[in-house]
């Protein structure tokens, strides 16, 4: 999931140059070739009579899980909560972190102070935090918005803290030469200087986010798609597990959608990136 | 009017980038630095465009000592230092946000006119080649109607015809309204084609070492004999510039 969240360059180089339609659907087509076969392939196993199927059940019965769940309305019940618990979460460490990340990359001496402190916690599992969490929080809703905060904040805090630092000196002095005032230089100059590496930080943040409810609906939940896990496991509910864990798939990637779409408008000016280098 | 005295520059580990530059440059002027590296040249012009402050003497602009950037005064620096967020009319307007958006409309599709960027209007910095993008880097340094127009090496990434042909328009754009300029490089044949004055600076710590008059008629015949005349003088002044700085190196 965190590599996943990682898109960027390396990606678009990696993807080489933009292919003509047909050889995109072809490649998107092999994609789905192995995981398509392989399933197909164990549906096949259990229907023979190869394998009961009860550990690793077939598609078909994943399939016939997800449709009950649905219709009973359980499915939209969990993951309402789970994604309420993740955009609480994600709200407050965004938050945080793009504050304490702009401070300490705008001002040194809050630098200073800030860095070592922030990065010394960073480096502690945040998993660790847990039982301190519930003995402080409660076993509620708060120590789990909590733990999914403090996964968020810091990949936030970096990337916003990173990008301040790393806005080239050369384009300040632009700013200067024209004598922006304070309020327009961050306006006009280190917003939109920073925004794209901001939104990778915002991407990593919510794949930990995601990661982070997971372990926070473990430590004690009546409802979520964490708590559908755990009631799979202890029931001996296979099918409901994977239901469970193709929602979050589903969840992440379609809030990871939202999330690109929602920035795209103010970063249209990078996509020339994969087009000819310059028409002229 | 704008007149330099005695400017000196050190940098806080006390390295002397400049020491004791004195000149004056007049209203519609157009006057060249050359120097080898190191001699202060592109120090010089942070100072007077106010994005570093002088350590020793004064800048005065028509009266008024220059102590941070200057509504009157524009810079083009050696890269275009456009910002890759804007489209090239939004960077070529980057000055002008403070005016009625009318106004702004009409005078940055008049400059982009005027440099030959019109088609490129609605296109981010990154599709522009080298000369457009600095060209473009004009654009925006002009559009403000500066008295004073700064420029640091700013052809020294074009390569020779593109560097040769935006020489030529820029003195096409310095006629419109005639802005003193001044132009540091480190190219000779740029320093006599542009300049009515060419000053000489030498080393360590950057000072003035001559100053040569460049009074040919415009335009300029680059393969003119007083052309190579003058080039010549500048190129046996910068040769001088450096073997007193050797002398000097020794003896100390």
């Amino acid at each position: 999931m965190l590599v996943e969240t990682q898109p960027s360059v390396l990606d678009r180089a990696l993807a080489g140059p933009p292919a003509d339609a047909g050889a995109r659907w072809r490649r998107l087509a092999l994609g789905f070739l192995l995981p398509a076969a392989l399933a197909a392939a164990w549906e096949f196993a259990v229907r023979a009579g190869l394998s009961d199927g009860r550990l690793v059940p077939p598609p078909s019965r994943i399939y016939a899980t997800f449709v009950d769940l649905a219709r009973a309305g359980d499915l939209v019940r969990h993951a309402a909560a789970t994604l309420l618990r993740v955009a609480a979460g994600f709200g407050i460490g965004v938050a945080a972190g793009t504050l304490l990340g702009a401070v300490a990359g705008y001002w040194g001496l809050a630098r200073s102070l800030l860095d070592p402190t922030l990065q010394a916690l960073r480096a502690i599992p945040s998993i660790a935090w847990v039982p301190l969490f519930i003995l402080w929080l409660g076993i509620f809703e708060e120590s789990k918005v909590a733990l999914i905060a403090v996964g968020v904040f810091f990949p936030v805090y970096l990337g916003v803290m990173g990008a301040i630092l790393a806005v080239d000196r050369k384009i300040v002095e632009v700013g200067r030469v024209f004598r922006l005032s304070g309020p327009a230089m961050i306006r006009r100059i280190l917003l939109p200087a920073v925004l794209p590496a901001y939104v990778v930080a915002l991407r990593s943040g919510l794949g930990l986010g995601w990661m982070f409810v997971v372990a926070a609906e473990f430590m004690g939940a009546s409802e979520g798609l964490g708590y559908l896990l755990i009631d799979g496991q202890q029931l001996g509910k296979p099918a409901q597990i994977v239901a469970a864990i193709m929602a979050f798939a589903v969840l992440g990637k379609v809030t990871d959608w939202a999330l690109v779409g929602a920035t795209a408008p103010f970063l249209r000016w990078q996509d020339a990136f994969g087009a000819a280098p310059g028409d002229a | 009017m704008l007149v330099l005295d005695g400017v000196g520059k050190t940098y806080s580990a006390g390295a002397r980038a400049l020491e004791a530059v004195t000149f004056t440059v007049g209203p519609g002027e157009i006057v060249a630095v050359v120097g080898g590296s190191g001699c202060g040249k592109s120090t010089l012009l942070r100072l007077v465009c106010g994005l570093d402050r002088p350590s020793r003497g004064s800048i005065v602009l028509d009266g008024a000592p220059i102590t941070g950037p200057h509504e009157k005064i524009g810079i083009v620096f050696q890269e275009p230092r456009l910002l890759p967020w804007l489209s090239v009319a939004e960077n070529v307007g980057f000055g002008l946000a403070g005016r009625p958006r009318a106004e702004r409309a009409q005078r940055v599709v008049a400059q982009m006119q005027r440099v030959g960027l019109s088609e490129k209007a609605a296109a981010w910095p990154r599709q522009l080649s080298g000369g457009q993008a600095q060209r473009a880097a004009i654009a925006r340094a002009l559009v403000t109607r500066p008295e004073v127009l700064l420029l640091d090496e700013p052809f020294s990434a074009l390569d020779a015809f593109t560097r040769v042909d935006i020489q030529d328009h820029l003195l096409d754009l310095w006629a419109d309204a005639k802005p003193t300029l001044l132009v540091v490089t480190h190219d000779v044949e740029e320093a006599v084609v542009l300049a009515d004055r060419v000053i000489v600076m030498r080393p360590r710590p950057g000072r003035v070492c001559e100053e040569i008059i460049s009074n040919l008629a415009r335009p300029r015949d680059r393969q003119s004999v007083d052309f190579d005349f003058i080039k010549r003088r500048v190129l046996a002044a910068l040769d001088r510039s450096h073997e007193r700085a050797a002398v000097a190196g020794t003896r100390t």
